[in-house]
C-alpha cells in the first residue's frame, strides 16, 4: 500500500511537532524516519497510525483519505519501543489478540488462529515460548513477540517506533538485519523511526531526515550520506570536522588552508563553513602542497578502524581523522608526531546565520 | 586442607533482616494476635453446648445474614462506583478534580456516628432524599447498605487509582491498532490489570463493612431478626455483662471473616503468580 502525506502539521500546545510535512512512500518500501529527539519523527508515525490526529493536512493510503479513520480501521501494524505487550497474556495469546477481537463474521476459527499464531511464532523463532508470559522473556524476544503480534492482523502497513532502541548493540544489529530480511520476504510497506543513523543507513531503502518538525532531506542511504543537502544532515549522519573560514575566488580560506571549492566560484569574501568527514582527511608524512601541519594528540584504536585526534599547528583547533588499520600501520603514527593533512573531499555551506 | 573457605552462612545483601522481622513479629503479636486470642480465651469459659446454643440462637443467625449480606452488597457497590471514580480521577482532567480527589477520603476521617446521623436524617421517610421514595430506605437493610457503602468508598478508589495510573497508554494504543474496540480493550486489556487491585479494594471494603458499628446503628433501626447487625448483638451482650456470650458471637464473625479474606487472598495469589515475578 502506498502512503501519501500531504502538508501535515501538528501542534502540541505551543510546540510545533510537525510543520507542513509532505512525503510519498511507495508500496513495499522500507523507509526510515531519522532525526534527533523532538524532531517530530514519532509524531509523524503516530499521525500515520491514527494514534494522533493532525491539525492540518491529509494522509492517504492508496489514494484513500485516512484522516477520519480510527486506528483500528486503518489496517496498520504498530510496534512500540517498549513492546507494549499484554503482560497478563501468554506469548500465544498476545499474538492471537488481533485475530480474537475481530467481529464474529470475520474471525477465523480457533484452529485457524492456532495455526496462524504458531506459523508467526516460528517466523520469529519463538515457537517454543508460546506458553511463556512476557516477563519471562528477554528484551529481544519481547520485541519479536510484538512484531509477530503486529503481523498477525496482516497489516497493509507496518509502523515501528524505535523498535530496537531499548535493546543492546548486538541484539539490535541482529534484529534489524532480520527485519530487513522479513521485509524482503513479505514486501509490506514499512516505516520505522530511529535516532540511530547507523541503523537507518543499514536497513532502509530510503531515509527521511527530520529536524524541528520538518523534513531536511529524503534520499537513499548512500545519497543522504554522501550528498547531504544541509549542514544539519551532514552533522547528524556521522562525525564531521568543521572549517569555518572565508570564501575567496573559489577557495575556502581557513588558517593556512586554501582549498579549491569549484562549485562555489561565484561567491567571494563570504563567511563559509567547510564540512569534512573524518575518513576524508588525508594524513601525509611530508609537506605536500595544500596541506597544513598538525600534531597527533591522541590515538584511539577501535578494532578495524583507528581514530586520530589532531591539533592544528597554524591555529588552536582540533580535528578528527579516521584511518583503516592498514593505513595506520603504514604511517606508523605515534602521539606527538608532526604530520601534514589535507581534506580529500569537502562540502561547503554558507550559513544563513553565523551562529552555527 | 584446602585453602578455600566455605561460607556456611549465606549473607543477606539487604541489612536488618533479623531486627525488622523480630520487630514485625512483636508488633503483630502484641497488637493483633494477642487481642484476638483473648476472644477465644473468653469463649473457652463456655461449654461446647452453651457455645452452640448462643451462636445458633435465631436472633444471632438472623444478624449474621443481615451483616454478611449487607457487607457483601456494599462491597460490590463500591467495586462498581469506586472503579468508576478512580477511572474519572485518573483519566480525565476537569475543574475541582483535586477537591473531589480529597473528598474521597472524607468517609475515613468522619466519626462514623456522625456519618450515621447525617445519613439517617437524609434517608428517613421525611428526610431530604427519603421523601421522594414511596418505600422506606432508612431502618431497612437498604439503609444499612447505604451506610456501609459510604464508609467503604475510599478502599476501592485508593487501591485502583495507582494501578490505573501505571497502565501505559501504549498498551491501549497497541490494542486499538490491532483492531479492538474500546469495550474490548477495556475488557481484555485494562480490566485484567485492574482486577487484583479491585479484589483487594473489595476485600478491604467488605471487611470494614462487616465490623462497622457506629454509622449503622443509627440508620438500621435495629429491629431484631430484621435489621439487627452482628456487632450490635455483641454490644448488647456486653452491656448486659455477658462477656462470654459476646465473644462467642465474635468468634463466629472472626472465623468467617478470616476464611473469606483468606480465600480472596488465595484467589489473588493464584491469579498474580502467573505474570508478576
Amino acid at each position: 500500500m502506498s502512503i501519501q502525506i500531504n502538508n501535515v502539521s501538528k501542534k502540541f500546545g505551543s510546540f510545533q511537532a510537525l510543520e507542513d510535512v509532505s512525503l510519498h512512500i511507495q508500496s513495499g518500501e522500507l523507509v526510515a524516519l531519522l532525526g534527533p529527539s523532538g524532531s517530530g519523527k514519532t509524531s509523524l508515525l503516530r499521525v500515520i497510525a491514527g494514534l494522533e490526529t493532525s491539525d492540518v493536512g491529509e494522509i492517504l493510503f492508496d489514494g484513500q483519505s485516512m484522516i477520519d479513520r480510527h486506528p483500528k480501521e486503518r489496517n496498520v501494524g504498530f510496534v512500540f519501543q517498549h513492546y507494549a505487550l499484554f503482560r497478563h497474556m501468554t506469548v500465544f495469546d498476545n499474538v492471537a489478540y488481533g485475530l480474537k477481537v475481530r467481529p464474529r463474521k470475520t474471525r477465523p476459527s480457533k484452529l485457524e488462529i492456532k495455526n496462524k499464531v504458531m506459523e508467526l511464532l516460528r517466523l520469529v523463532k519463538l515457537e517454543n515460548f508460546s506458553d511463556r508470559y512476557p516477563t519471562q522473556l528477554s528484551g529481544g524476544q519481547r520485541q519479536r513477540v510484538a512484531l509477530a503480534r503486529a503481523l498477525a492482523v496482516e497489516p497493509k502497513v507496518l509502523l515501528l517506533d524505535e523498535p530496537f532502541g531499548a535493546l543492546d548493540a548486538k541484539v539490535r544489529k541482529e534484529l534489524r538485519r532480520w527485519l530487513r530480511k522479513l521485509h524482503d520476504d513479505f514486501h509490506i510497506t514499512s516505516i520505522f523511526v530511529t535516532h540511530d543513523q547507523e541503523e537507518a543507513l543499514d536497513v532502509a531503502d530510503r531515509i527521511v531526515v527530520m529536524n524541528n518538525g520538518k523534513i531536511e532531506q529524503i534520499g537513499s542511504p548512500d545519497d543522504v550520506y554522501t550528498n547531504p543537502k544541509s549542514p544539519f544532515v551532514y552533522d547528524f549522519l556521522g562525525n564531521v570536522n568543521l572549517f569555518k573560514g572565508r570564501l575567496h575566488n573559489g577557495k575556502l580560506l581557513h588558517g593556512e588552508f586554501a582549498i579549491d571549492v569549484p562549485d562555489l566560484q561565484v561567491h567571494t569574501e563570504d563567511q563559509a563553513v567547510g564540512y569534512v568527514r573524518p575518513h576524508d582527511i588525508q594524513i601525509e608524512r611530508t609537506n605536500v602542497s595544500g596541506t597544513v601541519p598538525v600534531k597527533v594528540s591522541h590515538i584511539h584504536l577501535l578494532g578495524p578502524i583507528v581514530q586520530v585526534e589532531l591539533r592544528r599547528e597554524d591555529m588552536d583547533e582540533f580535528l578528527e581523522a579516521e584511518l583503516t588499520k592498514e593505513q595506520f600501520t603504514n604511517l606508523q603514527l605515534k602521539v606527538g608526531d608532526h604530520v601534514f593533512i589535507k581534506p580529500k573531499q569537502l562540502k561547503v555551506f554558507i550559513p544563513e546565520d553565523f551562529s552555527i | 586442607m584446602s585453602s578455600l573457605t566455605v561460607n556456611k552462612k549465606t549473607r543477606r545483601i539487604i541489612p536488618g533482616f533479623h531486627l525488622s522481622l523480630g520487630y514485625t513479629m512483636l508488633y503483630v503479636s502484641l497488637l493483633v494476635l494477642l487481642p484476638l486470642s483473648m476472644i477465644f480465651i473468653h469463649t473457652m469459659s463456655l461449654s461446647w453446648a452453651e457455645f452452640i446454643d448462643i451462636v445458633t440462637a435465631p436472633r444471632a443467625v438472623a444478624s449474621y445474614k443481615v451483616s454478611f449480606s449487607t457487607a457483601l452488597a456494599a462491597g460490590l457497590l463500591n467495586v462498581i462506583f469506586g472503579t468508576i471514580i478512580a477511572w474519572v480521577l485518573v483519566r480525565y482532567s476537569f475543574p475541582f478534580k483535586r477537591i473531589i480527589d480529597g473528598l474521597v477520603d472524607l468517609p475515613f476521617a468522619l466519626p462514623t456516628a456522625v456519618a450515621g446521623i447525617a445519613l439517617t436524617s437524609l434517608y428517613a421517610p421525611n428526610g431530604w432524599i427519603g421523601q421522594f421514595f414511596n418505600f422506606k430506605i432508612a431502618f431497612t437493610p437498604l439503609g444499612i447498605i447505604i451506610a456501609l457503602t459510604f464508609i467503604g468508598l475510599p478502599f476501592v478508589v485508593r487501591t485502583v487509582q495507582p494501578v490505573l495510573q501505571n497502565i501505559s497508554a501504549e498498551v491501549e494504543e497497541a490494542s486499538a491498532s490491532l483492531g479492538a474496540t474500546r469495550l474490548q480493550t477495556f475488557r481484555k486489556v485494562i480490566f485484567p490489570e485492574l482486577a487484583p487491585a479491585i479484589l483487594t479494594g473489595f476485600s478491604l471494603a467488605f471487611a470494614r463493612a462487616l465490623g462497622e458499628y457506629g454509622s449503622v446503628v443509627f440508620i438500621a433501626g435495629n429491629m431484631p431478626m430484621k435489621t439487627e447487625i452482628t456487632p450490635l448483638i455483641i454490644m448488647t451482650k456486653l452491656e448486659q455483662y455477658d462477656y462470654a456470650g459476646a465473644t462467642a458471637i465474635a468468634v463466629v464473625m472472626l472465623v468467617t471473616s478470616f476464611i473469606l479474606l483468606f480465600s480472596i487472598n488465595l484467589i489473588q495469589w493464584l491469579a498474580n503468580r502467573r505474570f508478576v515475578h
